[in-house]
């Protein structure tokens, strides 16, 4: 898997459960060095390794700990990129989740090599859409919940999902409940980085 | 009956090359330039949109016709290269047709090459031309960034396969020492070999832990560092083995004398975390002078052999290698000291 996926997973881990928790992941997972090195590439093999150790370590389901990887991935100042990044998916909750169509391609076209989970969102009736999600690493659906759970907060969008299992083909879905698009003020938004105070 | 509206819209098609006019039935009337080096328009005209479009507007669409209007809509040709557009369509009023703008979005970079586009077909006032120079640019960037970075990793393993150092302790480690025997051996210059293992240390590292155990190992190799000069080696062989190498001592007495200080410092006890550790240490010593033609490894042997008679002698000790003795007993000593080694634990 891609430095960079592998990279997240130890700074979520360093951000969230301090050094301490990365340092005995790096122990029990063997992996022979300190620090993933983002543009470099890694066996899927050695990312399931780190997540299998980390939950280990941390005594959290797979699942859960993968939800909050998500949420991190977009709320944690120290990966604010991420979250612009999601940002310039549309002015409000229903277009950014739309934009999850496009977030393959628009990742390829800034780094090839990253395989992002495959993303199809559609609406399944007023209020109400579905996401399917497959990726090398499974338990992706989790990440994306923690990750639209967090972006629904930034556009101040009121949503409840729902992980509904996998299919056997890996195939993840998640079902959003879009209960009010304009429920808090959320997060302000500039296109240009210039303009974020 | 459909409406040819060609003459109407030709000023928009510098600016949207991309695109087409249909009917409020749904019709293609008209076909711009840079749509038509897509499909033929020949093959387009005529045709209803949703025909030759999969088309999806995300259940927001307007307008009462086939196609969405005033909406941001997702379109993919049915038949052939199934290229993704971006588009958005609305009503020319006074024409009594539609306008649908198209867009490549994210395919961008595909289809400039699937269809051999040139900046001709964009127009003049798109991004397009910037956005792939932009790609183009960072593509090339990241493949040196990429090329730099093998090199670095390659390098960096090299290094570590060079290194002579041992990580915990900062000591040589059994390469440097390796390197260190052949220079001496090959200059014929004479020195000392102790081959040290460490007593009780099994102890303080399952009873205190692996940080003890380390923290024990560092106050070790210090303690060795000070009793080697600049001329000799300390080094470690890994767990809790050392061999050190003196260059500058060459007596039998002296070295038995200074393995026994060494033990003795050894012996005192090393505070980690306000509880005292205590080991003590076991030395087998050879020298130059018992060989005719020294060998790395015989040395490495033969104190080794001495460093089980200090373990058998209740640990805590210094042994000469004695190579009369060796030599009147040689087979069971082998034997004996094959068994010993089997079952030494440190």
């Amino acid at each position: 898997m891609h430095g960079m996926i592998n990279r997240a997973l130890q700074c979520f881990m360093q951000d969230t459960y301090g050094p301490d928790i990365w340092e005995a992941v790096v122990q029990t997972a063997d992996l022979g060095f300190d620090n993933f090195e983002a543009m470099l590439n890694y066996p899927d093999h050695v990312s399931l390794e780190v997540l299998r150790c980390a939950a280990r370590h941390l005594q959290k389901p797979a699942e859960a700990f993968l939800e909050d990887l998500g949420t991190y991935l977009v709320s944690h100042p120290n990966v604010e990129a991420i979250r612009r990044l999601l940002r310039f998916g549309g002015d409000d909750c229903v277009e950014f989740l739309f934009s999850l169509n496009e977030l393959v391609g628009r990742a390829r076209l800034a780094l090839p090599e990253l395989e992002m989970p495959s993303l199809w969102v559609e609406p399944v009736r007023e209020g109400q859409f579905r996401l399917r999600c497959s990726h090398a690493l499974p338990g992706a659906g989790y990440v994306m919940l923690g990750v639209m759970r967090a972006m629904a907060d930034d556009y101040g969008a009121l949503v409840f999902l729902e992980h509904q299992g996998w299919r056997d083909s890996g195939e993840e879905t998640v079902t959003i409940n879009l209960l009010e698009t304009a429920y808090t003020e959320g997060r302000s938004f500039e296109l240009s980085e210039r303009l974020v105070g | 009956m459909v409406t040819p509206v060609t003459c109407d819209v030709n000023p928009l098609l510098a600016f949207m090359p991309l695109s087409l006019t249909f009917c409020d039935a749904g019709v293609i009337l008209s076909v711009g330039p840079t749509l038509a080096k897509l499909r033929p328009a020949e093959e387009l005209i005529g045709r209803q949109v949703t025909e030759v479009f999969a088309l999806r507007d995300h259940g927001r669409g307007r307008g009462a016709g086939p196609v969405p209007l005033d909406t941001k809509l997702s379109l993919t040709f049915r038949s052939g290269r199934p290229t993704p557009l971006k588009g958005m369509a609305a009503a020319l009023p006074n024409v009594g047709a539609n306008f649908l703008n198209l867009s490549f979005g994210i395919s961008i970079v595909d289809a400039v090459a699937d269809y051999r586009l040139s900046a001709g077909d964009f127009a003049h006032t798109d991004l397009a031309i910037e956005m792939l120079y932009l790609v183009e640019a960072k593509s090339a960037v990241m493949e040196e960034t990429k090329e730099l970075n093998a090199r670095l990793q390659h390098a960096k393993a090299a290094a570590e396969e060079q290194a002579v150092t041992d990580m915990l302790t900062g000591l040589r480690n059994r390469r440097a020492l390796d390197q260190h025997l052949e220079r001496l051996l090959r200059s014929n210059t004479s020195f000392a070999l102790m081959h040290l293992d460490l007593d009780y240390f099994k102890t303080v590292n399952d009873t205190l832990g692996h940080a003890a155990g380390d923290a024990v190992l560092q106050k070790v190799a210090g303690i060795l560092r000070e009793e080697t000069g600049e001329d000799d080696l300390a080094a470690r062989l890994g767990g809790d083995e050392f061999i050190l190498v003196y260059k500058t001592c060459s007596h039998d007495t002296d070295l038995v004398a200074k393995a026994q200080r060494l033990i003795s410092r050894l012996e005192e006890p090393i505070p980690y975390q306000g509880k005292p550790c205590s080991i003590s240490a076991s030395i087998g010593i050879t020298t130059t002078g018992f060989y005719d033609t020294p060998s790395a490894k015989q040395m490495i042997h033969d104190a080794d052999l001495a460093l089980y008679q200090s373990k058998d002698g209740g640990r805590g000790h210094a042994t000469m290698f004695d190579p009369v003795a060796y030599s009147k007993a040689r087979s069971p000593l082998r034997s004996e000291a094959a068994g010993r080694a089997i079952s030494h634990g440190g």
